[in-house]
């Protein structure tokens, strides 16, 4: 409404006002603001680099030499076939853990969505005091969960799988209360008027409603998690992390490539799998 | 009472399916708590330290191995190195994406691209980053470098959608007024999707962020995360480990609040 | 005694008043559509009385008992005996027609029986028994998300009468639907009505589909009664009034 009446009173004023202000030039004046961002971003650009001795020539020089490297060295070799059994067997545990902290972490996510969800929430304080526990989780990063549980847990399976547990718990708050809200607003409305308690609700409309989408965050968190947990591996000596670690550290290059490529197998065969349950779930 | 159960529903294939997936969940679940091993025998008591931990970590932080300028610095370069990845990512993947949106580039070329991201983000990011480091060294070349890779994949998929969700009147009309594909890109394609492109730009900013934190501990790319790596695993001093948390939390809202008015921005513009 | 009697009812959100005050009672087996304007406060009106919306002043009583006292199981008694239909139907898409429909059994059950979905044979029996008469028999095992709007919308109506309420509350029952849908779902409701003497109130912006139906009008303006009685007795110049339109165009949006 406001742009018209300021170009109505523009109209009344008429040539006066034209005289007053001189025709704005759109096209200089966004000349203008694209030269300032850019600047903006090279001065951003120039001091990152100086500040993190950040060189982009030497970071173009490594891509063909990294690339030529890869393909002698890091490709596996017959030889590195031996590794096989003990990278199968720390990868499977890389993924159990992760699925673990997923599906475990999406039990509770689920309790606390359903107090802090506004078709659900007993009142909006403990709706508050659950989103802002999510973002507190959310915002401190699996490698510093990692290192916190270091203290306490010791290099061991259970300090990984805090760590993911904890960034996943936080990721999963703000994604099924927003899930919550939007597939089962209307039907909890309509049991509540009909006299349903809110253990009714939650059970015979929202949960029913939401389901397929809960599965479906599920499974790309396993997804994610299975790289996270490599990199959590790394810090707390388990897992597949641990054992790249080891090959790398001593050089053993093949395994360390069979090491690599075995994530890639898995991690693209979880997410065909997961396409297709996705898609059948519907 | 002899009256025949009246069911409730009948069963379906979507049904059935959603139902093994949970009883699945619940298998695997039950199997992988078996590898949860805890090495140390006591839970109950490491459970007990960890949460006098995490009390110690929020209520008592200190700094004994940094001053201010050095932490503020650190975190300088963490910012720096998210920065760094994410404008290099952005203007690979802005390219790339051209040719991977179905409506501007070939369905061949998309679906290459497309298949090729899928490798590139399997591997996880501290593997491409320790991957470079055999090549140019543990620093900040390698961290870049190695983070980019999910970056360009990650904004890849976002750019391309968001030239897939642009009215298809639009290219028409242009097309058939005799624009070129380039004309096109930059008159109509660039203009109608900007914010768009910026908003999740920057929420990969802040997802880079968080990984260069861990790129720093994990791979010793330096910043903010090499010191976390440092008071947690070579000092044991959790206050230290406290006060760096603190300083990483409040990078991190104060990011997600902007992106968040961001997407708003966003929303009311689409 | 009225079934109904509703004293001075008034509600604000924040600033804004929705209610300013209204008063009027209601018998047993009425058919009764309230008219106005969206915005006018035919909706805060209607779940004012179930108390899915908070009063701020005034006293709604239903067979004699103020509303407004009740709390936890004493109000959830209360809407067993409310039934509510809805505009957007607003039912578990992705459950069938019968589960849904059962769903207006909730109320009656402990939690335990409610959350596993125990219903007795003889709620089944009588949920089916209502899905045939409202024509949906076809589709008793069929997922929501299958059906049409006026058949979604038979699947609300059949959920609110497994209720065995003694009055519904029709919130722009037909708002989303096809005249030909929308003329099936307003013959339904006349018959519950007439047959099983519920009473019926009914939130419509389509003041010709009011007159046709209706017992008795009220018109909403503004939060307040500016019209309660007969259909007959409503002028043209008082449904300009109620629309706030100049001329013949009665039609809302």
């Amino acid at each position: 409404m406001k742009p018209k009446k300021l170009a109505r009173e523009a109209l009344a004023a008429g040539e006066t006002m034209a005289k007053a202000i001189p025709p704005r030039d759109i096209f200089g004046e966004r000349r203008r603001n694209f030269f300032l961002f850019a600047l903006l971003f090279l001065a951003l650009t120039w001091w990152s680099s100086w500040g993190t001795e950040f060189d982009l020539w030497s970071a173009f020089a490594s891509f063909p030499k990294a690339l030529a490297w890869l393909g002698l060295n890091f490709i596996p070799s017959a030889d590195s076939l031996q590794y096989l059994p003990r990278i199968g067997e720390k990868l499977l545990e890389t993924v159990f853990v992760s699925i673990t902290a997923t599906t475990t972490s999406a039990v509770l996510a689920f309790a606390l969505s359903l107090f802090s969800s506004k078709t659900t929430r007993p009142n909006a304080w403990v709706a508050l005091v659950v989103r802002g526990l999510g973002t507190f989780l959310r915002s401190i990063p699996v490698a510093a969960w990692a290192m916190i549980f270091l203290f306490s847990f010791g290099q061991s399976p259970l300090t990984g799988f805090l760590a993911i547990f904890m960034e996943t718990l936080g990721f999963f708050i703000r994604a099924f209360i927003e899930t919550v809200d939007e597939t089962s607003e209307s039907s909890v409305e309509a049991l509540r008027a009909s006299g349903a308690s809110w253990l009714h609700t939650v059970s015979q409309a929202v949960l029913p409603s939401v389901v397929p989408q809960l599965v479906s965050w599920i499974l790309y968190m396993i997804e994610t998690n299975i790289r996270s947990a490599t990199l959590v591996g790394l810090l707390t000596g388990t897992g597949i992390g641990f054992v790249f670690d080891i090959y790398y550290k001593s050089m053993r290059y093949p395994p360390a490539g069979l090491v690599v490529l075995s994530i890639v197998v898995v991690v693209l065969l979880i997410e065909i799998l997961s396409n297709r349950i996705r898609r059948s779930i519907q | 009472m002899n009256q025949p159960r009246i069911p409730l529903r009948k069963p379906t294939a979507s049904s059935f399916a959603l139902n093994l997936v949970l009883t699945g969940f619940l298998v695997l679940t039950v199997v992988g708590l078996f590898f949860l091993d805890s090495k140390k025998a006591d839970v109950g008591q490491a459970t007990l330290k960890a949460l006098d931990d995490l009390r110690k970590m929020l209520f008592e932080p200190v700094m004994e191995h940094l001053n201010w300028t050095e932490a503020i610095t650190q975190l300088g370069v963490t910012l720096g190195l998210s920065f760094l990845t994410t404008l290099f990512g952005a203007i690979l993947a802005l390219f790339l994406s051209f040719f991977a949106a179905r409506n501007l580039g070939n369905v061949a070329i998309g679906n290459v691209l497309k298949a090729f991201v899928a490798v590139v983000r399997a591997v996880p990011t501290v593997l491409w980053v320790l991957i470079f480091a055999i090549g140019a060294g543990l620093g900040a070349v390698a961290a870049v470098v190695g983070m980019g890779f999910h970056t360009v994949g990650y904004l890849l998929k976002a750019y391309s959608e968001s030239f897939e969700e642009i009215d298809s009147g639009v290219i028409e009309a242009l097309k058939a007024s005799g624009a070129s594909w380039w004309q096109i890109v930059f008159q109509a394609v660039l203009p109608a999707t900007l914010t768009a492109l910026l908003s999740w730009t920057f929420i990969r900013f802040e997802i880079n962020f968080t990984t260069a934190v861990a790129m720093g501990a994990a791979a010793g790319a330096g910043g903010i995360g090499f010191d976390l790596f440092m008071a947690s695993s070579h000092y044991f001093n959790i206050r230290e480990v406290g006060f760096l948390t603190w300083l990483i939390l409040l990078t991190a809202l104060v990011m997600e609040i902007i992106a968040t008015r961001l997407r708003e921005a966003n929303r009311l513009q689409g | 005694m009225h079934q109904l009697k509703v004293v001075q009812l008034t509600k604000y959100y924040k600033q804004a008043q929705a209610l300013a005050g209204l008063s009027f009672e209601v018998e047993n087996g009425e058919f009764v559509a309230v008219i106005g304007r969206s915005g006018a406060g035919k909706s805060t009106l209607l779940r004012c009385i179930n108390r899915m919306i908070e009063p701020t002043a005034g006293q709604v009583l239903f067979n004699g008992t103020d509303v407004r006292n009740l709390r936890n199981r004493d109000l959830r008694r209360l809407r067993t005996g409310i039934g509510m239909i809805f505009q957007h139907y607003n039912l578990v898409h992705r459950q069938t027609v019968l589960e849904n429909v059962l769903h207006g059994r909730l109320g009656f059950k402990s939690d335990w029986d409610g959350i596993v979905g125990n219903y007795t044979h003889a709620e089944k029996q009588h949920a089916l028994e209502i899905i045939a008469k409202l024509g949906l028999d076809q589709h008793t095992y069929s997922r929501c998300d299958t059906l049409s709007g006026g058949q979604k919308q038979r699947v609300g109506i059949a959920r609110a009468l497994v209720q065995d309420p003694q009055l519904i509350l029709c919130d722009e029952p037909i708002a989303s639907l096809d005249p030909s849908s929308a003329k099936v779902i307003m013959d339904h409701l006349r018959t519950i009505c007439r047959e099983m003497g519920i009473t019926v109130i009914v939130n419509l912006h389509q003041v010709d589909v009011a007159l046709k139906y209706s017992d008795r009008i009220m018109g909403v303006k503004a939060g307040t009664l500016v019209y309660d009685g007969k259909p007959d007795k409503l002028s043209k110049k008082l449904i300009h009034e109620i629309y706030g339109t100049e001329t013949g165009d009665l039609i809302d949006e």
